[in-house]
């Protein structure tokens, strides 16, 4: 049976609670727009790239303890990363979440809390809706992206 | 269980049946109620989006397809005479459960949804041009909105919202004054699915056949909780989904005035909604058969059938009645908790608790509440106007069916303290 506490760790309460780089960015050179239709979570990502590398990142938004918490500690996670390791962060991610690809090496640091998702498979939507909102930023999307 | 229930059982008693209500002998109707979920009985309080089918319903399903199964109005071997007796034996159902005048005014749709659209794209495609206008209220769900939005985007005609109050009811005179001489249709909701409204669709009729507009009223969330009697409330349409009134999914009822269908172009082409066919011209088979194009669900309406005699049995006052005890139980004992704001207060409600918590997202409240095995649906519940006029992206939403207990309403409100102490 799923535990409660693998999914809401008190990290990632402590995230949906005070959310960082939580923040409009007036610099920002890249935006995208997320919703998950089905909950009703809505964020935005804000990029400053400089070349390939992710200057800063912050996002806006609304959404349940698990999607905010996830975006909270993805723009930590990527900061200053270039685009190719922000994109293997998140296949690791996804791996991690939806439970294909269980963390062995540690290469997921803090990530690593979001391993309880996997145990709700309804879940995954919120733990991954930042992380798409922020490929489709990074690949200049022009329409907001849809976990549906 | 224990003395509540038993205390509810000798209060409400049953007109029809004078059998007191006895709720768990109810429960036990209904083999999906013994379910255990995470450990923990099933506490099944998401019935606006679908109902818990009894076991007669599930019999019945089995023996038509067991003994029974044939193509209907076709054969004229056993089976399929006697598959045909049944279905029209369903439809007289129905007939009598919303007071209709006559069985041919009854057609069997996939659901309130099919119904709505058939409407929009029978009816409404023939009456509807440039500049005309249809009334809807700011409480619909999405298939009573989307429907006329595609047809006023075909016809040039606008959609026009009559406002709801802070409690979420209908403002009579907003509604009354957005009436005129270009409005073709009011169609309206008869119980809100996200706020519990009890709609005055009494009142409205009145007021649209003062300027002679006809009324559809989707009455899906309201045949589990009140009688309806279509004659009385004088509509000239009347929706439902089987589904939500423990029948099976994928039938549905919509009810409309014989002179309204007999006018009305047909639906869908095909089988059984002709009486002659030459590739040069058809001739359309009479009511209800002209809007039934191809085999219909015959299962599921012999299925309706057997609900409504469930519900009949019972009594449909008895049901409503037990409802208003469970949702004034919930009422009080959901908003004593700090924190939760009800959204959707009105005088008059009907099986329905839409509540937010401060500080926790409706979807975290979801999944908590389903590790303690209740089921309540999170979201925007196909309501996103009514989300965007009460300021909030989502709500949890508590609904109540003639098998809920007060109990069941203390697990709830002992489940939503649980997630405030996992969020503290």
């Amino acid at each position: 049976m799923p535990e409660l506490r693998d999914l809401y760790q008190d990290v990632i309460l402590e995230h949906s609670k005070a959310p960082r780089n939580f923040r409009e960015m007036p610099a920002a050179n890249r935006t995208a727009e997320g919703f998950n239709p089905l909950c009703g979570d809505h964020f935005t990502i804000y990029l400053e790239m400089e070349g390939d590398s992710i200057r800063d990142v912050s996002f806006q938004g609304a959404g349940c303890a698990i999607s905010k918490a996830s975006a909270s500690m993805m723009t930590q996670a990527v900061k200053g990363k270039t685009l190719a390791e922000a994109e293997g962060l998140f296949a690791r991610f996804h791996g991690l979440v939806t439970g294909r690809q269980p963390n062995e090496e540690g290469s997921l640091g803090k990530l690593a809390v979001f391993s309880g998702v996997s145990e709700f498979p309804v879940r995954v939507k919120c733990a991954t809706l930042a992380w798409h909102t922020l490929r489709a930023a990074l690949e200049g999307a022009q329409q907001p992206i849809s976990t549906e | 269980m224990t003395t509540p229930a038993k205390r509810l059982a000798t209060e409400i008693q049953s007109p029809a049946a004078t059998r007191p209500y006895d709720v768990e002998a109810i429960r036990a109707d209904f083999p999906i109620l013994r379910r255990q979920i995470h450990g923990h009985p099933l506490v099944y309080l998401d019935n606006a989006a679908t109902s818990q089918k009894p076991q007669v319903v599930i019999d019945a399903l089995t023996r038509y397809y067991e003994s029974e199964n044939a193509n209907i109005h076709r054969g004229v071997h056993y089976l399929s005479e006697h598959a045909t007796e049944e279905y029209e034996a369903a439809r007289e159902s129905v007939r009598a459960f919303l007071n209709a005048e006559a069985a041919h005014e009854i057609i069997f749709t996939r659901g309130a949804t099919e119904s709505i659209n058939l409407v929009g794209q029978t009816y409404g495609r023939a009456h509807v041009g440039p500049g005309d206008e249809i009334l809807i209220t700011a409480m619909e769900h999405h298939s009573n909105i989307v429907p006329w939005q595609i047809l006023c985007g075909e016809k040039g005609a606008s959609l026009r919202v009559a406002p709801i109050n802070d409690a979420g009811e209908l403002l009579l005179d907003g509604f009354a004054s957005l009436l005129s001489a270009r409005t073709k249709l009011v169609a309206v909701t008869h119980v809100s699915n996200a706020l519990g409204t009890i709609v005055p669709v009494r009142q409205i009729v009145d007021l649209a056949h003062a300027r002679n507009v006809p009324v559809f009223l989707d009455g899906a969330q309201a045949v589990p909780h009140l009688p309806v009697d279509v004659r009385s409330l004088g509509c000239d349409f009347y929706a439902f989904s089987g589904h939500k009134v423990y029948g099976p999914t994928g039938i549905g009822v919509l009810y409309g005035k014989s002179a309204l269908l007999e006018a009305m172009p047909p639906y869908q082409g095909g089988g059984d909604m002709i009486s002659s066919v030459t590739f040069e011209h058809t001739t359309y088979n009479k009511l209800p058969y002209k809007f039934e194009a191809g085999t219909p669900n015959v299962s599921g309406a012999i299925g309706l059938g057997a609900a409504i005699a469930y519900v009949n049995r019972l009594g449909i006052e008895a049901i409503g009645a037990h409802g208003r005890e469970i949702l004034a139980r919930a009422t009080a004992a959901v908003s004593a908790i700090p924190g939760v704001r009800l959204i959707g207060t009105a005088k008059e409600k009907a099986g329905v608790l839409s509540f937010v918590l401060e500080n926790v997202h409706p979807h975290d409240v979801g999944t908590i509440l389903d590790q303690e095995g209740i089921a309540i649906r999170t979201g925007h519940h196909c309501a996103q106007p009514v989300m965007q006029r009460f300021g909030v992206p989502a709500t949890a939403r508590a609904s109540f069916a003639l098998y809920n207990t007060i109990e069941e309403v203390n697990a709830l409100a002992a489940g939503i303290r649980k997630v405030q102490e996992v969020f503290a």
